[in-house]
């Protein structure tokens, strides 16, 4: 570790916290149906909108209406998706010729990218036709950030609103947080990646005559304008096989700060926008502090780990002073690299500018636990908001058991109906992923597909429904996932960790609502003070974590003193 | 549910107007506008024919060049059409066997003493343009020798083509090779 890689880490979460007021300020405004300065250009699009689909946006719908039509437009997203995938040798744009995506892969990658993961059991470069990336990829991952986001404003309307029957209209949320908060951020970023040198053309592949005289085919296609959406939109679903290591998708060291900083932007000023619309801007400042203690100590695991390098190979002749450079860049380096990987497992990204399965055995397990933590440091575009919420309200009632109190968040009185949903939505993460690495771990079709054998091949399997059950998307990629069953047990997997968390959380949302806004008491637990973010992460780390434990014990921790002890498998 | 299926597809017919085609064709046409070297991926041509791209590292094997990392992309090593890491775990024997060998091929060339990270281990990406300044200097005895160039010439040389740190702390000193082969190329011998 030296000062230098500390003070880059150091001004991208500086950059993140000075900016985060003013896009958490707008986008309460956009959320609160509120004109902003590029209404006068925007709004004849959105009422367009309304008109074709036959939405009227005045009309508010109760949290049945609400989770409804997420699902719906989630199926519509789904088929339209697989449908190009499918098809993809007819349609235009395909200059490499490629075939049309196989079955199982394209149900994989659409549920993938539907649910906002972007696992990608695909090598996009030699998978995927431009108009497959653009029409099909690219539009998910608009539009699954945007339904996250409306899911999450949904939630926080209920803590806004008194005695109320509506959490809004989800058709607005969804073209509002779209047309007003993706599009632009997209198009400015997407024109700076490509002045920062990502490729951003519809033709074919180029080839080169290299120095020695061979031929180098060189892919290229619409490298900006995917990727720009893919960090903004915490989608994590790169153009190329390599994502963020390729240096066509982030070809400098400043590029790469961008890309961080626009993977934590939305998320963390989602937060902010949270606490301006309930009313309370310390609550926001609270959650956001919780968030920034454990994503800096995850981060500096990372980096302290990687830069030990590796026993194994420094025993072989290899300077130990360079950390360990296996599956990473040299104009990134450790620091940067760190960064990256703890910004998007703490996010769910799951974009990746190293490869995570050839770092250390506590530098791949760091990655792996904060996605266990439930994807809420600060998690994806709304989806972590939510998450941080139900684990808010679980810390609420914990406080209240532990004084003997009725627990209260924000004058809403927290019940037992709202405690099961919330254990429910908490408890499906271990419940698919511990469940489904167990039966893998077992099942030889499943162990055929480990990179490295001995305890790094349990941690690979146990990453992939991690990754899977968080939304996240990025891999110990030593694991050929594109096989049968990976790639319907992984869907599943993706299925359950969006939806069968995202309907409690509406359920908790409609419930919260119809309650009466009481005002703070003088025996009113306070939930913006540094006992209340000590609390939070407490619970974020015991129950998000601790049931991890025994399965992170015989993966990378295992892994870790093999590697100290020099044993390879 | 049925009231829902319109808004549904609908949407989805009109994002993907929006958001799959007039988005990115958009950007496309003003980035070839306004940036069509890097909009077209930063290609290096030498004499009007391509020879790589800046960005993008290539398989240089020859002695007369400076050598870049190990790559695992396959067939063949930087395939720029198939970027992948090597994916193996921190105890793979495979990885192990893999690094003591591309060890002993440098140790062969001439270079002695504990090598550099980057100089035996394969990036993420299989297309790292880069090399470590500390791998550059180890190789300048080599190609000076396979040159008749003298050593001050060459370190002069990767001192010009290697790249700091930006604003002094963000990133790491690196060296492209491409860019300096062709330095290399165009010096008088």
């Amino acid at each position: 570790m030296t000062l230098l890689g500390w003070l880059q880490i150091a001004a991208l979460f500086l950059a993140v916290l000075v900016t985060v007021k003013p896009l958490g300020l707008y986008m309460a405004r956009v959320f609160n149906g509120e004109s902003t300065f590029i209404s006068p250009l925007l709004a004849p699009v959105e009422a367009g909108f309304y008109r074709l689909s036959g939405v009227d946006p005045k009309r508010e719908q109760g949290w049945l209406a609400y989770t409804l039509a997420m699902l719906a437009f989630s199926l519509a997203g789904f088929l339209a998706l697989y449908a190009i995938l499918r098809l993809q040798a007819f349609l235009p744009y395909n200059p490499q010729g490629f075939a049309n995506v196989p079955p199982d892969l394209a149900f994989n990658t659409a549920v993938s990218f539907l649910t906002n993961t972007n696992w990608q059991n695909y090598a996009g470069e030699a998978t995927m036709s431009h108009f497959s990336q653009m029409a099909g990829l690219t539009v998910q991952n608009f539009v699954s950030a945007a339904t996250g986001m409306a899911i999450a404003v949904a939630l926080t309307r209920a803590f806004a609103r008194s005695k109320a029957a509506t959490l809004g209209n989800f058709w607005v949320d969804l073209t509002r947080a779209t047309l007003y908060v993706l599009l632009p951020l997209a198009i400015v970023t997407a024109l700076v990646f490509v002045a920062m040198g990502l490729p951003q053309t519809l033709d074919a592949s180029v080839t080169a005559t290299t120095l020695d005289g061979g031929q180098q085919v060189i892919s290229l296609g619409p490298i900006a304008s995917q990727e720009a959406i893919k960090q903004l939109g915490t989608n994590g679903g790169g153009f190329f096989n390599a994502n963020a290591a390729h240096p066509f998708e982030n070809p400098t060291a400043l590029s790469n700060l961008l890309n961080i900083f626009a993977m934590l932007w939305i998320s963390t000023a989602l937060v902010y926008s949270f606490g301006q619309m309930v009313g309370d801007r310390r609550q926001g400042w609270a959650l956001l502090a919780a968030i920034a203690v454990l994503l800096i100590a995850g981060v500096g695991i990372i980096y302290w780990a990687e830069s030990q390098g590796n026993p194994i190979l420094t025993a072989l002749g290899l300077d130990a002073g360079g950390g360990n450079m296996e599956g990473k860049e040299v104009r990134f380096g450790q620091s940067a690299s760190a960064l990256y990987a703890a910004v998007t497992t703490g996010l769910s990204d799951g974009g990746v500018n190293a490869m995570h399965g050839s770092f250390t055995g506590l530098g791949g397990l760091v990655p792996m636990f904060l996605i266990q933590l439930g994807e809420v440091l600060p998690g994806g575009v709304g989806s972590g908001l939510y998450g941080l919420l139900v684990f808010a309200l679980l810390a609420v009632f914990v406080a209240g058991l532990m004084v003997g109190r009725t627990p209260e968040f924000l004058g809403k009185k927290i019940e037992g109906r709202e405690m099961k949903y919330a254990m429910l939505a908490v408890l499906i993460l271990p419940t698919v992923i511990l469940g489904f690495t167990a039966i893998s771990a077992m099942l030889p079709v499943a162990v055929a597909s480990i990179g490295t054998a001995g305890p790094h091949g349990l941690s690979e399997i146990l990453y992939a429904f991690t990754s899977a059950a968080g939304n996240n998307g990025s891999a110990f990629g030593g694991l050929s996932g594109n096989t049968l069953w990976y790639n319907s047990t992984l869907a599943i997997t993706m299925l359950l960790g969006r939806f069968a968390y995202a309907v409690p959380v509406l359920a908790i949302a409609g419930s919260l609502a119809a309650k009466t806004k009481t005002p703070a008491s003088g025996g009113t637990f306070p939930t913006h003070t540094p006992l209340f973010v000590g609390l939070l992460v407490g619970i974020i780390l015991i129950l998000g974590g601790l049931q991890f434990f025994p399965a992170l014990a015989l993966g990378p921790i295992v892994e870790h003193f093999a590697m100290l002890a020099g044993q390879t498998f | 549910m049925i009231q829902h299926l319109r808004p549904a597809f609908v949407m989805t017919a009109l994002f993907t107007l929006l958001l799959g085609l007039a988005y990115p064709l958009g950007i496309t046409s003003l980035a070839q506008a306004v940036m069509p070297n890097a909009a077209q991926g930063s290609l290096i041509r030498r004499d009007g024919a391509v020879v790589g791209s800046q960005l993008i590292g290539q398989a240089t094997t020859s002695p007369r060049y400076f050598w870049p990392r190990p790559s695992a992309t396959a067939p063949d090593p930087y395939n720029a059409s198939a970027s992948s890491g090597a994916n193996l775990g921190p105890t793979s024997a495979k990885l192990a066997e893999r690094v003591k060998s591309d060890i002993e091929r440098l140790h062969t060339a001439g270079i002695a003493g504990p090598l550099p990270a980057d100089a035996a281990t394969a990036s993420g990406s299989g297309l790292d343009p880069h090399i470590s300044p500390a791998f550059a200097r180890a190789q300048i005895a080599r190609v000076a020798r396979e040159r008749g160039m003298t050593e001050a010439q060459l370190s002069d040389l990767v001192g010009r083509v290697e790249e700091g740190r930006l604003l002094g702390f963000i990133g790491e000193p690196r060296v492209n090779v491409l860019r300096l082969n062709l330095a290399l190329d165009a010096m008088k011998s």
